[in-house]
């Protein structure tokens, strides 16, 4: 992937009502990003491209509500403007939650059905070595009471699966991307594995 | 622990994470599953389970321990937010049974009552990540040094007084400030100091930060205070007796969540600051008989 050229500094959105936003901030500015710190709507101005960060999705589904950021989103979803969400920000991101709280928002960027904490609780969170479609090396991944994908839409590009312990092992996706909006369970920005970053700054260049 | 599929777990890194994915949140003491649901709906990042809140353990006195598994439980199935549980310092027997629920992260906790004067347990020894209270520096690096994957200040529980969270958390950031400017040869000295690991206090010089977040406790009751501390340094808050001893308890902790998301913007702090009804009662530091934060070392 080429680096960014040093006279364009796309400016990326950051949600940082809750989270790990320090890491992906850290990894966006290193690739030559301008990064803008979003906890409320007029925080949104000029912003080509959205992060979500790693966190708890009932905590910043309701903080996006209170702000007003819930609508600025809605729109940037509409605009289809690129986005990454990590985690917490997949949840956020994917069409639908199936064991999400009755008013969890959605916001349907990424045509996928998720289910939180699929692995379990703390003890079941984990690390590995993990091959991603279109990245080279693997990604060191590190998933912390991970959702996964149980439904991906028939545009969706499933990037990486990993085995669903359980009675009956079953692989499930847990790097998705459709069009402009790239996924992932596992938290690359905890890792400072930028890759997944600059697949989504390659998408605004590509405008 | 690390399965033939090539995943570990319980690694430093799996116990930090879950810690990084807690900043910006509050975390609320609860005691049922009721004030579990209230917390949660409040927007609480994770809940901690225990029998009676810091206020009451103060007041009633007597050995305060482990909270009942069943209790925990019934919590574990009322969220799905990450539950915690306190373990007595040193007591690594209740660690063990505590692991065995499941609980999301212990903290080794100095409002219960300590079971061992001489040694905190091997946190090390654990799969499961714990928190630990430090006053300063020191006292923080000895705990990241038995495992500890997150600190947080003791303050002084139960008394809705902010200002010991406060005395620790200037001194933490303080004295990491001062190591971060120290030479090499000044760096053996504040190991010595410190009473720390040499190669903690070079990753605090080298980083200007603790190898693990720090979050702040003990005496928070406003959303004031939550902006305070978060301004001072703190990553993360735990509010323990303030929310459940007020008047409107579902109103105080949505307004502590959204002060601790927006902890730097003083017109929505005051926004949500308006018409609380009436903080817990608070008590002067002076007036009390224990010091909760004087256990543990």
């Amino acid at each position: 992937m080429s680096p960014l050229s040093p006279l364009r500094r796309p400016r990326v959105g950051i949600v940082a009502l809750q989270g790990d936003v320090r890491e992906h901030q850290a990894i966006l500015e290193s690739l030559g990003a301008e990064v803008a710190l979003l906890r409320m709507p007029a925080d949104v101005k000029g912003v080509e491209a959205l992060v979500l960060p790693g966190g708890e999705s009932t905590t910043m589904s309701l903080l996006l509500q209170s702000s007003g950021l819930d609508e600025e989103l809605a729109r940037m979803v509409d605009d289809r403007l690129p986005m990454l969400g990590t985690c917490a920000g997949m949840i956020l991101l994917a069409r639908e939650v199936l064991d999400g709280r009755p008013d969890q928002r959605c916001f349907g960027a990424i045509d996928v059905s998720v289910r939180r904490n699929a692995f379990g609780r703390q003890l079941d969170s984990f690390e590995a070595e993990l091959s991603v479609r279109h990245m080279g090396a693997p990604m060191h991944a590190v998933f912390i009471r991970a959702p996964v994908v149980e439904r991906a839409g028939p545009g969706v590009d499933v990037m990486a699966t990993v085995d669903l312990p359980g009675d009956v092992a079953r692989s499930v996706p847990v790097v998705c991307m459709e069009g402009h909006v790239i996924v992932a369970s596992f938290h690359p920005e905890l890792a400072a594995d930028g890759r997944l970053h600059e697949l989504l700054l390659s998408k605004v260049e590509g405008d | 622990m690390t399965y033939e599929d090539g995943r570990s777990t319980g690694t430093a890194r799996v116990k930090r994470g879950l810690a990084e994915m807690l900043r910006g949140g509050v975390i609320m003491d609860v005691v049922n599953a009721e004030q579990a649901k209230l917390a949660e709906d409040a927007g609480a990042v994770a809940v901690m389970a225990l029998e009676r809140v810091p206020a009451d353990i103060r007041r009633d006195g007597g050995v305060a321990r482990m909270s009942d598994p069943a209790l925990i439980e019934g919590i574990q199935e009322a969220v799905t937010v990450p539950v915690m549980a306190k373990a007595r310092i040193g007591h690594f027997a209740e660690a063990q049974i505590l692991e065995s629920l499941r609980v999301d992260y212990i903290d080794e906790s100095e409002v219960l009552t300590p079971a061992d004067e001489a040694h905190h347990i091997d946190k090390w020894a654990f799969q499961v990540p714990f928190v630990c209270g430090a006053t300063n520096l020191g006292e923080a690096l000895r705990r990241i040094s038995e495992g500890a994957a997150m600190i947080r200040s003791k303050g002084e529980a139960g008394t809705g007084n902010v200002v010991e969270a406060v005395r620790h958390l200037r001194s933490i950031v303080g004295d990491i400030r001062k190591v971060t400017t120290a030479d090499s040869a000044e760096r053996f000295r504040w190991a010595k100091q410190l009473q720390a690991p040499i190669e903690l206090v070079e990753e605090v010089a080298a980083t200007g930060k603790l190898p693990v977040p720090l979050f702040c406790a003990g005496g928070l009751a406003t959303p004031a205070d939550a902006s305070l501390v978060m301004q001072l340094g703190a990553e993360a808050v735990f509010v323990g007796s303030g929310i459940f001893k007020s008047s409107d308890p579902a109103r105080r902790a949505t307004a502590i969540v959204e002060a601790t998301a927006h902890f730097d913007d003083p017109e929505i702090l005051a926004k949500v600051s308006k018409g609380l009804g009436e903080a817990m009662p608070g008590s002067e530091i002076s007036s009390l008989e224990v010091k909760l934060a004087e256990r543990g070392w």
